[in-house]
């Protein structure tokens, strides 16, 4: 809502010394969100003046234009030589003239200047030039015309005089974004009431008479439907239908954001913005009989004024007259009865229409206007009398004709539903001292009827305030009456806290891990598509292949939501790359969508109470599973090439300790098997395990998929089920006694087949050495010439330790028996 | 292989010729200190005091002589002993000092070289200021609650008190699963989870909720579809504006310092009173308001900057959630984690927080937490 701060002080008595900024200042403190104050007009400065044309002389141009040189008196000696490229004016009219040293909007200086073979001595101004929006004259303003020609005001025109204020060019606006719940902000009258409260200052309500009892002496008017409470009919009959709109009208209705387009629909939009009732003017001549409110009838369309053909639904609330719909009701007129050049007879409508209603109607057409946005949040439907007068008045003063004493008031002001609260409410949820008089007074300024009964208040609210319904609506109002600054801040006592929970423990002990070990984390977006999967290689039967579906996604490309982290990180170190960060260690730890074997909706629970336990787990069973998952995407070096060194490529190695470091994080220990799944090498994946259930893959990423997604070769990639990790996780330690023994180490080097992988080689000699064994580990791998093709050597060192010292013999015995598990299990031989 | 005075005849030693062994003496002395390397002086140890060295064959010589003469001979060779020990080993320290010395000095290194670490690793500064933020509210006793990202519109919407007709439920801010007849969302905001602590926690109820949340939104340097806010809950009996204040004033201060809030009366279907937090800028502390000397970049030198919002918790959201008014109130407020980072650490374009350029992710490190 866009107020001019003069219209405000037509109806609040704001002291004169209040700036603008102040009152806006003001009317923030009160709980309105004042945008921005804008200084309109202040960007035109310097000499603009009321001139006449003495003379114009139309000269053709070799660029086919024809100007027109003109001599134009401007309250000096002599009149000034100005070159105009307009045409709608003649010698003798009064015109706005910009001489030099003026400056015009968008820093538009005037000077005198050479062209067309004259100097012209300042321009002539059409609206737009002065940031007066465009006024559909295509030329120039024309003040008027002749010796007696006046202003708004009646005052006869005189050259050189100050033509801004002829113009009504000077005023601040305040930009208010009104909230929802304040509807009757949307209005001159509503943002006076509260500048009037918040300055404890005199209001003049525009709105002056109530709707009075219903007749039906005028227009003829049929409500059917009680979706329209009130509808209001006021004839005029007999105006000019050449009048137009005065500069001030004009001025006012674009200031408030509108466009100026004749002089019945400037009226009406003028008083909507003054007193926040919409209306509409009727051609009568092209009325069909009387109006009837009705829902649409299956198949009935309309062309609105927008010139949009409209097909209606059964729900559409509408004005009708006997040849079928001429308005969407409260939302926009239809065009067969708009006014037009030749109308001399108005019927105004004023009526009130149900908010959810025409909130439907508006989404449903996607139609969303001035009309519209005020019935959705609440319209006073008491001010629907006084603003069809209100508009019939203005239209015979500027138009002539008679308002007809045969009017129509069909329907009623709604009774106000009547609220009881305790007394002490507002006090007690603000925490502030706010003693019951306050509330009362503050209450009553509002406009709220108050009735004290003992220790409680009942309410009644005014007409306006359709928002002020429940006790706590009554809390608000007070709150923002006395201003939020009286309460004093006090820190709540929360009872004692558990801390973080074992999951959320978990998952930042094993972000931290992975940032220690030189992982970068990064957030990406979890929308997909079949393409992106199609570029990971992952089959058809894939369960990474069922996604949940957007209904509106942002874009058809990616209309799913992940199942796999690997996407976003693939297309990150795509994007890295492209900005020549070559060495990628990237994660994310994030949430995929996993939908339900079995398919159900969601149901539409009430609000009035809890929902049952059955309706809460109906409710959870619609929604896909959600788990936390880790994925990280490797590339490049891992250590770059130094002085010291060469580059340490990063790949499958560091894709693998990435699922050991998650896991060691959270104290587990995951196992690996080779495997083979998309988007990876068949030959270097791993399923990570922890005993038999696998939580995710690791390893290099295929080749054709490397190629496909333009990654660096020998990327590398794995992806972790991060919340099953953590629940796998053991709660608590246990703390053993450590021995203090020395340690027995036994070296063994096996000769196996080089398809065994080495955890099963490694598994075994565990299991045959036994309780002694403190620690096994790998130290060499070797196949070549030294031993027989198909072979391989693996070597490991073995360390020995129990609770005494242990003999030659006893280590012996461990190695020997670690051997002999391997020798039987996969024919592993010593290696002499 | 070269070393002074190595060739004496021995059979001409005698212990008993007192000239004779201090000369002794006086030739090792000068042999050791004739002696540069290590080496040396082990070959001048071995030919002065070994076994065949003038004084070792004259200590054998001792047991030869009559007792009478023993006694004066010995004394005079463990005195000579003596003197030429002590200066084998000072001669020792000089040069093993020496040798040490020269060999730290070849040793030396260029200490400016580029060593090698593992790589730096970082945290993303989004989820490292929800960590801050959290481990703010856990110190005050509050826990932290989580909820699914793709919710009912129930949740999201109805128990918040935005029912069917409220405009936040269009298709223009919400991005729906399909089919749209199985209500679920995704959820538009973290509010959904004071639905789900309510629903699942005892009372009273402190909990804090960040995560991420979904809008269909434009994609600039402001607007980012997908993005993350934190949410607090606090339900309990007697729970009042003041206490909202009270939280506010304590969490900006531990995230900004010294600063303060402000409440601006504002409207959320799902709190009543509603306000907007603004946070005192934190950079000028309002010096820069109407003072063109000193313009703040921060706050557009406005002296404030707006947070988020809040306010007391609608009765018609305890009531879908199964709680009494009549018994508890409450209060809750929402921020954006990207807003926040934007003005806390001066992030310009939002686009860099969801693009995943380990630049950004690497730019706060040690900062981040």
């Amino acid at each position: 809502m866009r107020a001019p701060v003069s219209w405000l002080r037509e109806y609040a008595a704001i002291p004169e010394s209040a700036t603008a900024r102040e009152i806006g200042e003001k009317l923030i403190a009160a709980g309105l969100e004042v945008e921005t104050v804008e200084e309109a007009g202040a960007d035109v400065t310097g000499p603009v003046v009321v001139g006449r044309v003495l003379t114009a002389e139309k000269e053709p141009q070799k660029n086919g234009k024809t100007i027109n040189w003109c001599s134009v008196e401007v309250g000096e000696a002599e009149p000034r030589g100005i070159v105009c490229g307009a045409h709608n004016f003649e010698p003798g009219d009064w015109v706005v003239v910009a001489l030099p040293g003026a400056l015009l909007p968008g820093d538009f200086a005037i000077a005198a200047r050479k062209t067309y073979g004259h100097v012209s001595d300042g321009m002539i101004c059409s609206t737009s030039e002065l940031g007066l929006g465009d006024d559909g004259s295509e030329g120039i303003i024309v003040l008027g015309s002749g010796d007696a020609a006046t202003d708004d005001a009646g005052n006869p025109l005189v050259a050189g005089a100050d033509a801004t204020a002829l113009l009504h060019l000077r005023d601040d606006v305040l930009d208010i974004a009104v909230t929802p719940d304040l509807g009757y902000c949307l209005s001159i009258r509503g943002l006076a009431r509260e500048a009037a409260q918040a300055y404890d200052v005199a209001f003049t309500d525009p709105v002056t008479v109530d709707v009075p009892a219903e007749r039906h002496d005028g227009f003829g008017v049929t409500l059917t439907d009680p979706a329209c409470p009130v509808f209001v009919a006021v004839t005029v009959t007999g105006i000019d239908p050449q009048a137009r709109s005065p500069r001030w009208l004009q001025r006012r209705v674009q200031l408030g954001g509108m466009r100026p387009i004749s002089l019945g629909v400037d009226l009406t939009n003028y008083v909507m913005l003054e007193t926040g009732q919409p209306l509409h003017a009727y051609d009568a001549a092209t009325l069909t009989g009387g109006i009837t409110v009705r829902r649409a009838r299956a198949g009935e369309t309309l062309v609105t004024l927008d010139d949009q053909t409209r097909t209606l639904d059964p729900e559409d609330l509408l004005i009708t007259d006997e040849s079928g719909p001429i308005g969407l009701a409260g939302v926009m007129g239809g065009q067969n009865t708009e006014l037009r050049a030749d109308t001399t007879t108005v019927v105004i409508e004023a009526a009130t229409f149900d908010q959810v209603s025409i909130a439907r109607t508006s989404r449903r057409h996607k139609l969303s206007s001035e009309a519209s946005r005020r019935f959705e949040r609440g319209v006073d439907p008491n001010a629907t009398y006084a603003a069809a007068h209100r508009v019939a008045t203005l239209l015979t003063e500027l138009a002539g004709g008679t308002v007809e004493s045969a009017e129509t008031v069909a329907g009623g002001v709604p009774a106000q539903p009547q609220q009881t609260i305790d007394a002490d409410l507002p006090a007690r949820i603000l925490g502030a001292d706010i003693p019951v008089a306050t509330t009362i007074e503050k209450l009553t300024a509002s406009g709220v009827q108050v009735e004290q009964v003992g220790e409680r208040l009942v309410l009644t609210p005014p007409t306006w305030r359709p928002d002020l319904r429940d006790p706590y609506d009554y809390v608000e109002e007070v709150a923002c009456k006395v201003g939020m600054d009286v309460v004093e801040p006090v820190v709540p006592r929360a009872p004692v806290g558990r801390g973080l929970t074992k999951a959320q423990r978990g998952r930042r002990a094993v972000s931290a891990a992975l940032v220690d070990a030189g992982f970068v984390e990064v957030l990406t977006f979890p929308f997909v598509g079949p393409s992106d999967l199609d570029a990971l290689g992952i089959p058809a039967d894939d369960t990474r292949r069922t996604m949940v579906r957007l209904a509106n996604p942002l874009s058809d490309l990616q209309p799913n939501l992940r199942t796999t982290l690997l996407p976003g990180l693939t297309a990150a170190a795509v994007r890295n790359t492209s900005r020549s960060n070559d060495d990628l260690a990237l994660f994310e730890l994030g949430k995929v969508f996993w939908p339900r074997p079995e398919h159900t909706a969601a149901p539409v629970l009430g609000v009035d109470r809890r929902p049952t336990d059955t309706e809460l787990a109906a409710l959870d069973a619609a929604l896909p599973a959600q788990p936390n998952l880790i994925g990280c995407l490797l590339a490049g070096n891992w250590q770059p090439a130094g002085w010291a060194g060469p580059a340490a490529p990063a790949g499958w190695q560091q894709a693998l300790a990435f699922a050991e470091i998650a896991a060691h994080a959270v104290g587990l220990t995951v196992r690996r098997e080779a495997a083979e799944r998309a988007p990876w090498h068949p030959g270097r994946c791993a399923a990570i395990l922890v005993g038999d259930e696998v939580l995710g893959y690791a390893g290099e990423l295929h080749p054709t998929v490397i190629h496909q997604l333009g990654l660096p070769a020998r990327a590398a990639a794995a992806e972790l089920n991060l919340d099953r990790l953590i629940e796998l996780a053991p709660d608590r330690g246990a703390l053993p006694p450590l021995a203090s023994f020395p340690v027995a180490k036994e070296d063994v080097a096996l000769i196996v087949d080089a398809g065994v992988p080495q955890a099963a080689v490694e598994a075994a000699l565990r299991t045959g050495a036994g309780e002694l064994l403190e620690s096994i580990r790998l130290f060499d791998v070797y196949a070549g010439d030294q031993i027989a093709a198909g072979k391989k050597s693996l070597a490991y060192a073995l360390r020995f330790r129990a609770d005494r010292t242990l003999t030659d013999a006893d280590a012996a015995a461990a190695r020997d028996a670690a051997v002999a598990a391997a020798a039987e299990q996969f024919g592993a031989v010593l290696r002499s | 292989m070269s070393g002074p005075n190595k060739s004496y005849d021995p059979v001409e030693v005698t212990p008993l010729n007192a000239e004779e062994i201090d000369r002794f003496v006086t030739e090792a002395i000068a042999a050791f200190a004739a002696a540069t390397t290590v080496a040396e002086l082990k070959e001048a140890r071995i030919a002065h005091t070994g076994d065949r060295s003038p004084l070792g064959l004259a200590n054998r010589e001792i047991g030869a002589l009559p007792p009478q003469a023993r006694k004066d001979a010995g004394k005079r060779i463990g005195q000579a002993r003596g003197r030429v020990n002590q200066a084998l080993a000072a001669r020792d320290a000089e040069i093993s000092a020496a040798e040490l010395e020269a060999t730290l000095r070849a040793e030396r290194v260029d200490v400016t070289l580029p060593v090698a670490t593992a790589p730096v690793g970082a945290r993303h500064p989004i989820s490292g200021l929800m960590d801050l933020v959290s481990d703010v509210f856990v110190a005050m006793g509050w826990e932290i609650e989580e909820g699914p990202e793709a919710e009912s519109e129930w949740t999201n919407f109805d128990a918040l008190n935005l029912n069917v007709d409220h405009p936040a439920r269009t298709m223009q801010d919400t991005l729906f699963l399909d089919p749209p007849s199985d209500h679920l969302v995704l959820r538009t905001h973290t509010s959904p989870v004071q639905i789900r602590s309510l629903l699942n926690r005892d009372l009273p109820v402190y909990v804090l909720c960040p995560g991420k949340v979904y809008r269909a939104d434009e994609f600039d340097a402001t607007h980012v579809p997908v993005f993350h806010q934190f949410e607090g809950l606090c339900v309990d009996k007697g729970i009042t504006l003041g206490h909202l204040k009270g939280t506010l004033d304590h969490f900006a201060r531990a995230m900004f310092g010294d600063v303060k809030t402000r409440l601006r009366p504002s409207y959320f279907p799902f709190t009543e009173p509603s306000a907007e937090v603004d946070l005192e800028c934190f950079v000028c502390h309002g010096e820069s308001v109407n003072n063109p000397d000193r313009p703040c970049r921060t706050c557009s030198s406005e002296g404030w900057i707006e947070w988020g919002g809040c306010g007391v918790v609608n009765p018609r959201v305890l009531i879908a959630a199964g709680v009494d008014p009549e018994v508890y109130s409450g209060f809750a407020f929402g921020m954006g984690v990207e807003r926040t980072l934007m003005f806390r650490n001066s992030a310009a374009d939002m686009r860099d927080m969801v693009e995943g350029d380990l630049r950004f992710s690497r730019s706060l490190i040690g900062q981040a937490r």
